[in-house]
C-alpha cells in the first residue's frame, strides 16, 4: 500500500552537528506575511530563526539574513521603495557589501527591496497578465555556486510556490546581457513564464554571489504536504541548508 | 437633510454643527427628525421616542436607525433564529466554548486548543462596488474573528454571480474576484476554498460571502463586553472618516431601486495593510492580557461598539466623541457614530495597563486615542466637547431593538413548480443514451459554468501562506494545520443549491447542510460545527418570508440530526431586484476536526490499480441538478434527504481516512457521479476505468440517470488493493451500501466508463478549464 506523503513527517535533514548554532535572522515589516513560514524552513533546515524587526539598528550575531514575502508597509507606493529606507535595511546593505559579504536573500517582496535597495540591479513591475497569480512553479537552477544554491545541482529543476502580483522581472538589455554573461541568473523559469519576466528571470544574485532574491517562493516548499503537489513538496530546503553549510565551511 | 441638528450640516455658529444635546431635545420636542430617510419606520421612530421618553438627539437617532436596520438587528429573523439556540442537545453543546450572539462562535478543539469561524454576507456593497466591496467583506470577517482573541489562519468565499454571459457579470466578476484577492492576500491569510455559482437570479444581487476562522488557546478567547469602573475606552486602528456612513441602515436592508441616487459612498474603502497591521497588534495585546473586553468595528461603527461592548458589561460607558481622530473634520456627530470606515476596533483597557497598551500601539505605529471610561451608571453617555448629546440605556440600541413577527406563507406557485418535473417535460427530450452522446453530454457538463474548473478564481489567491495548509480547492473541503507539534487541525466546506432550496426550502437548506458535512467527512474531518449565511430577498414579501422560515426550520431540524450546532452566522435579506428576489441562498458552512491533518484525504486518483468504490444508492434524482440546469429547467422536487445516511457515510469516510483504508474521496454533489469521476481524473491528470452495470442493476437505474442523477449520501473512494477487504467489511458491518465500479489507471490518460465512448483526460480538461477564461480573459 502506497502511504500518502505524511504532514510535518519526513522533513529530517542530515544536519551538520555545528548548523544547530548558526543563526538566521528573518526580518518582518510591518506587512510582512511569510516571516513565520521562513523562520519555520530555517528551523527545518536545522538552524536557529531570530527575529529582527525593521525598526531595529542592529543585526546581531546572525551569519545570514532572509527578508520574506509580504506587502511591507502596504507597497501603496511602489513594492519595497519604503521598505529600503527602513533602519535595519541600512544595516543589511552594509553587512551584504562587507568584506565578511554577509549571505541575504530575498523572497518576493524581499526580491523587491533588494533591488530597491541596489543590492541587486532590475526591478519588478506589474504582472503581464495584471492579476495575482498563485502557482506550483517550476525553476531551474542556473547557479549553484552562490550562498543560497550551493546544496543543488547545476541545471537541477526544482518546483516551488509562486505567488505575486508585480512579479515581472525587467531591467535594460545591458543589464541584462551582463548578469547572464557573469552567471548571476542564478534562477530561470521553466515551462512557463508566470508573469512576463525578461529572460525568463525567476532570480539573481550579486557579483559575490553573498546576496541572493527571486521572486518564488522556497520556504512554502519545506514540509511534504504543505507545499507544492508537484515533485517532492520540499524542494525549497536546499535553500536553506545551502547557506547553513556555507556559513559551516566558512567557520570551518 | 436641512435644518437637522446633529446629522446635518455645519451651520453658522462658531461651532462646527448645531449640536443637537439631550438638554436641547427635552425642550424642543417637536423638531422633525429624518428618521425616514435614516431608514427607521413610524413605528420604530415612535418606539425611539418612548424608550427615551422624549425626543432623541441627531445623534441617538444615528445610533438607533443604524442598529435597528434589518443588518444590525435581525428584527425579521430573530424570532426565526431563535431555534439554533433551542433545537440542541447536551452533547451538542459539549464542545462549544461560546455560542451565538458574540462576534462569532468559539468550538474546543482539544489540547487546550479552540478554534472560531463565522460566514457573513456583502451582498450589496459588493454589487454596487464590487471590488471593495467583497475586500472589506474579508476585512469584516476577519475582524470577527480577532476579536474573539484568535489568530486568524485561513478565509473562504461562497460567490454567487448573474449568467456568465450577462454582460454586468464580468464587471462583478472581476472586482470581487480581485478585491479578495488584493485584501486578503495582503493579509497573510491562505484562501482555502469557497464556491462560485452562475444563475440569472443572482444578476442585480451577487451574492458575496465570506468566511474566516481562526485559533486560540482556551485562556485566550475574549468576549465583547465593556466591564469594570474606571477602565478606559480606547479606539484604535485607521481613522475615522465619511465612508461606509448609513452603509448598515440604507445599504443592506433596502432593496436597489433605480429611481435614487447612486450609493457609492456608501460603500467602505478598505486599506488591507492597516487591517494586517491591526491583526498583529491585538494578538500582541491579547498575548500580554493587556485588553480586559474588544468588539471590532463593522456595521454601524462606534454606535454598534458603544452599545454592544456597554450593554454586554456590567455597568454603563461614558465617551467623548470629539477625541476620536478623523480623517475628516468635518463630520458631524451623528456622522462619526454611523461612520463604517474599516479597520478599527474598540477596546476596554485597565487604567494599569494603559502604558503597555499604549506600547504596542507605537510598535506597531498604529494610531489610537482614549474616548472615555466604564461607568456603573447603567448607561452609554457620549458627549461633544463634555455636552451630553448621546445619553441611553445600551441595551435599547443594541439589544432590545424591534422584532417583526412577518407574516408568511406557502407561495401559492409552490405547488405547480414541484408538480413540475423535468423528467417528461418539454426540456427532458433528447436525453442522450448512445455512448458517443453521453460522452458528450459528460463533457457539456464538465464545461458548464457551474462545473468548470474555478482555478481562474483561486490561482489569484495566496493558498500557501502560513504554511499550515494541508488542504485547499478544489479538494473538497481546506485543511488548515493548527498545532506544528501534533498536526492538528481544521476542515472547513460551505455550500448551498439555491435551485434546490428554491424547489422545497425546508430540504433545501438541509441539503446545503448535508453537503457541507459531506464534503468535510469526506476529507477525513469529524464535522464539529455550523455557520451559516441566509442570503434571502425581502422578507416583507411573505412567500420570501416563508422560505426564510422554512429554511432555518430545516437547517436546526438537520443540525440536531447530524448532532452539530450552529455558533453563529449571518442572515443578509433584501437580495432581490423589484420584486424578483434571488432563490433563497443559505450558504452553509461546516467546520470538522483532524487529529493530525496527515490524515487528510485528497479527492484525486493517484495509484494504479487501486479499486473505485461507489458508496451509497442511485435514484433517479434528477429535478433542480445540473443537467436540467444545463437545459434551462427548474422545477419538480430536490433530491431526498436522508441525514442518517448522510452520518454513516460520514463515519464510513472518516474511519476510512483515520486508519488509512481510502487514498482518495469525493463526495457526490452537483453534476452527479459523472462530475465526481471526471474531477477525480483531472485532480492529478490519473483516469480510471469504469463500469456501472452492479449499480444499474442493483439501482433500477438507467446508465443516463447513474451518471447524471445527484441522489444525495453518496461518495466514490479509491481503495488500495491491500484495504479492499477491511473496507468492504466495514460497509457491510454499517449496512452501508457500496459497489466495486471500477480501478484506476494511470497509464492510459483516460476515462473510460463502460456504455460511454472513452474520453481523453486531455481533452476533458481543456473544456473544463476553457470556461472561465473564455468569459472572462
Amino acid at each position: 500500500m502506497t502511504e500518502l506523503p505524511l504532514i510535518g513527517e519526513a522533513v529530517a535533514v542530515a544536519a551538520h552537528p555545528r548548523l544547530a548554532g548558526a543563526k538566521i535572522g528573518v526580518v518582518t515589516f510591518p506587512g510582512t506575511l511569510d516571516d513565520r513560514d521562513a523562520a519555520r524552513a530555517v528551523r527545518l533546515a536545522g538552524a536557529t530563526p531570530v527575529e529582527l524587526w525593521h525598526a531595529g539598528t542592529t543585526l546581531g550575531d546572525v551569519d545570514a539574513v532572509v527578508i520574506p514575502g509580504g506587502f511591507s508597509y502596504g507597497d501603496y507606493l511602489r513594492a519595497g521603495a519604503i521598505a529600503r529606507f527602513a533602519p535595519l535595511m541600512s544595516k543589511i546593505i552594509d553587512a551584504a557589501n562587507s568584506d565578511a559579504k554577509l549571505p541575504v536573500l530575498g523572497i518576493c517582496n524581499g526580491f523587491q527591496i533588494l533591488t530597491e535597495s541596489h543590492l541587486l540591479p532590475g526591478s519588478m513591475i506589474k504582472n503581464d497578465h495584471l492579476k495575482f497569480m498563485c502557482r506550483d512553479q517550476v525553476l531551474r537552477v542556473e547557479n549553484n555556486t552562490t550562498a543560497w544554491t550551493g546544496d543543488y545541482a547545476a541545471g537541477q529543476e526544482i518546483t516551488v510556490p509562486l505567488k505575486n502580483q508585480d512579479g515581472q522581472y525587467i531591467a535594460d538589455e545591458k543589464t541584462l546581457d551582463a548578469l547572464e554573461a557573469e552567471g548571476r541568473v542564478v534562477f530561470r523559469y521553466v515551462g512557463f513564464n508566470p508573469n512576463g519576466s525578461r529572460r525568463d528571470i525567476a532570480g539573481i544574485s550579486n557579483a559575490a554571489g553573498n546576496v541572493v532574491g527571486l521572486m518564488p517562493h522556497p520556504e512554502h516548499a519545506v514540509e511534504a504536504g504543505f507545499g507544492p503537489e508537484i515533485g517532492s513538496g520540499t524542494e525549497g530546503l536546499g535553500f536553506f541548508t545551502s547557506v547553513l553549510n556555507k556559513i559551516v565551511g566558512d567557520n570551518k | 437633510m436641512t435644518e437637522t441638528p446633529s446629522v446635518a450640516a455645519p451651520a453658522e455658529t462658531a461651532r462646527k454643527f448645531n449640536i443637537d444635546t439631550v438638554e436641547n431635545a427635552a425642550k424642543t420636542p417637536d423638531t422633525e427628525l429624518p428618521w425616514a430617510e435614516l431608514g427607521l419606520k413610524q413605528n420604530e421612530f415612535e418606539e425611539v421616542v418612548k424608550v427615551l421618553g422624549r425626543r432623541p438627539t441627531g445623534a441617538e437617532l444615528a445610533m438607533y436607525s443604524v442598529m435597528w436596520s434589518e443588518h444590525c438587528s435581525y428584527k425579521s429573523s430573530k424570532n426565526h433564529l431563535r431555534q439554533f439556540g433551542d433545537k440542541v442537545t447536551e452533547e451538542m453543546k459539549k464542545d462549544m466554548l461560546v455560542g451565538i450572539g458574540e462576534n462569532a462562535g468559539v468550538t474546543n478543539l482539544g489540547d487546550g486548543w479552540a478554534v472560531t469561524f463565522k460566514i457573513e454576507s456583502h451582498n450589496s456593497p459588493s454589487f454596487v462596488e464590487p471590488y471593495q466591496g467583497a475586500a472589506t467583506g474579508i476585512g469584516g470577517i476577519v475582524r470577527d474573528i480577532i476579536s474573539m482573541g484568535a489568530r486568524p489562519v485561513a478565509v473562504m468565499d461562497p460567490l454567487r454571480f448573474g449568467a456568465i454571459d450577462h454582460p454586468d457579470t464580468a464587471r462583478v466578476m472581476h472586482g470581487a474576484v480581485a478585491g479578495i484577492g488584493g485584501y486578503g492576500n495582503s493579509l497573510g491569510l491562505p484562501n482555502i476554498g469557497g464556491e462560485m455559482v452562475f444563475d440569472s437570479v443572482y444578476q442585480g444581487n451577487p451574492l458575496v460571502n465570506a468566511l474566516a476562522v481562526g485559533v486560540m488557546r482556551h485562556e485566550d478567547i475574549r468576549l465583547a463586553n465593556a466591564s469594570g469602573k474606571g477602565n478606559k475606552v480606547v479606539l484604535f486602528g485607521a481613522r475615522t472618516g465619511g465612508d461606509g456612513i448609513g452603509g448598515a441602515s440604507v445599504l443592506a436592508s433596502e432593496s436597489f431601486d433605480d429611481t435614487k441616487p447612486s450609493k457609492r459612498p456608501a460603500v467602505q474603502v478598505g486599506d488591507p495593510f492597516a487591517e494586517k497591521v491591526l491583526i498583529e497588534c491585538c494578538l500582541e495585546l491579547f498575548k500580554g492580557s493587556l485588553v480586559e473586553g474588544i468588539q471590532d468595528l463593522g456595521a454601524a461603527g462606534i454606535s454598534c461598539a458603544t452599545s454592544e461592548l456597554a450593554s454586554n458589561g456590567d455597568g454603563g460607558m461614558e465617551v467623548e466623541l470629539t477625541s476620536v481622530l478623523l480623517r475628516d473634520p468635518t463630520l458631524t456627530p451623528g456622522e462619526i457614530l454611523m461612520s463604517e470606515s474599516q479597520e478599527r476596533m474598540m477596546a476596554v483597557v485597565t487604567p494599569e495597563n494603559i502604558a503597555a497598551f499604549e506600547a504596542v500601539m507605537d510598535k506597531w505605529a498604529v494610531e489610537y486615542s482614549w474616548l472615555g471610561e466604564v461607568t456603573d451608571t447603567g448607561r452609554l453617555i457620549i458627549t461633544w466637547e463634555g455636552e451630553v448629546i448621546v445619553d441611553v440605556d445600551p441595551r435599547t440600541v443594541a439589544h432590545d431593538g424591534p422584532v417583526y413577527d412577518r407574516p408568511y406563507a406557502r407561495p401559492e406557485w409552490q405547488d405547480s413548480v414541484q408538480a413540475d418535473s423535468f423528467t417528461g417535460s418539454v426540456q427532458d427530450t433528447g436525453r442522450p443514451s448512445a455512448p458517443a452522446d453521453l460522452a458528450a453530454a459528460i463533457t457539456e457538463l464538465v464545461a458548464s459554468p457551474n462545473m468548470c474548473d474555478k482555478s481562474w478564481i483561486t490561482k489569484q489567491y495566496d493558498r500557501y501562506v502560513g504554511g499550515n495548509t494541508a488542504m485547499a480547492f478544489p479538494d473538497d473541503a481546506g485543511v488548515v494545520r493548527v498545532d506544528e507539534e501534533t498536526g492538528l487541525g481544521v476542515a472547513l466546506a460551505t455550500d448551498a443549491n439555491g435551485r434546490y432550496t428554491y424547489l422545497d426550502p425546508y430540504h433545501g437548506a438541509q441539503l446545503a447542510l448535508a453537503e457541507a458535512y459531506r464534503n468535510v467527512a469526506t476529507s477525513g474531518a469529524v464535522p464539529m460545527a455550523v455557520s451559516d449565511c441566509l442570503n434571502f430577498g425581502s422578507p416583507e414579501d411573505p412567500d420570501v418570508m416563508w422560505q426564510l422560515a422554512e429554511a432555518i426550520r430545516g437547517l436546526s431540524d438537520a443540525c440536531m440530526v447530524l448532532g452539530i450546532p450552529v455558533t453563529g452566522g449571518n442572515v443578509s435579506l433584501y437580495n432581490q431586484t423589484g420584486t424578483t428576489p434571488i432563490h433563497p441562498s443559505p450558504v452553509v458552512a461546516v467546520l470538522g476536526k483532524f487529529d493530525d491533518v496527515a490524515r487528510r484525504t485528497p479527492s484525486g486518483w493517484k495509484e494504479d490499480g487501486q479499486a473505485i468504490y461507489l458508496l451509497g444508492t442511485t435514484a433517479a434524482e434528477l429535478d433542480g441538478s445540473e443537467w436540467s440546469n444545463m437545459r434551462g429547467h427548474l422545477g419538480g422536487l430536490p433530491p431526498k434527504v436522508d441525514l442518517d445516511a448522510e452520518r454513516e457515510l460520514g463515519q464510513i469516510l472518516i474511519n476510512a481516512s483515520r486508519d488509512g483504508m481510502v487514498d482518495s474521496a469525493h463526495d457526490l454533489s452537483e453534476g452527479g457521479l459523472a462530475a465526481a469521476l471526471v474531477e477525480s481524473s483531472l485532480r492529478y491528470g490519473v483516469g480510471a476505468r469504469i463500469a456501472l452495470q452492479d449499480v444499474l442493476d442493483r439501482d433500477g437505474v438507467d446508465l443516463f440517470t447513474a451518471l447524471f442523477s445527484e441522489t444525495q449520501g453518496r461518495a466514490v473512494v479509491a481503495v488500495p488493493r491491500s484495504e479492499e477487504i477491511r473496507f468492504t467489511d466495514m460497509c457491510t458491518a454499517r449496512g452501508f451500501a457500496h459497489v466495486r465500479i471500477g480501478v484506476v489507471d494511470a497509464e492510459g490518460g483516460t476515462l473510460e466508463i463502460n456504455g460511454v465512448e472513452t474520453m481523453s483526460l486531455d481533452a476533458l480538461r481543456e473544456a473544463h478549464e476553457a470556461t472561465l477564461p473564455k468569459y472572462f480573459g
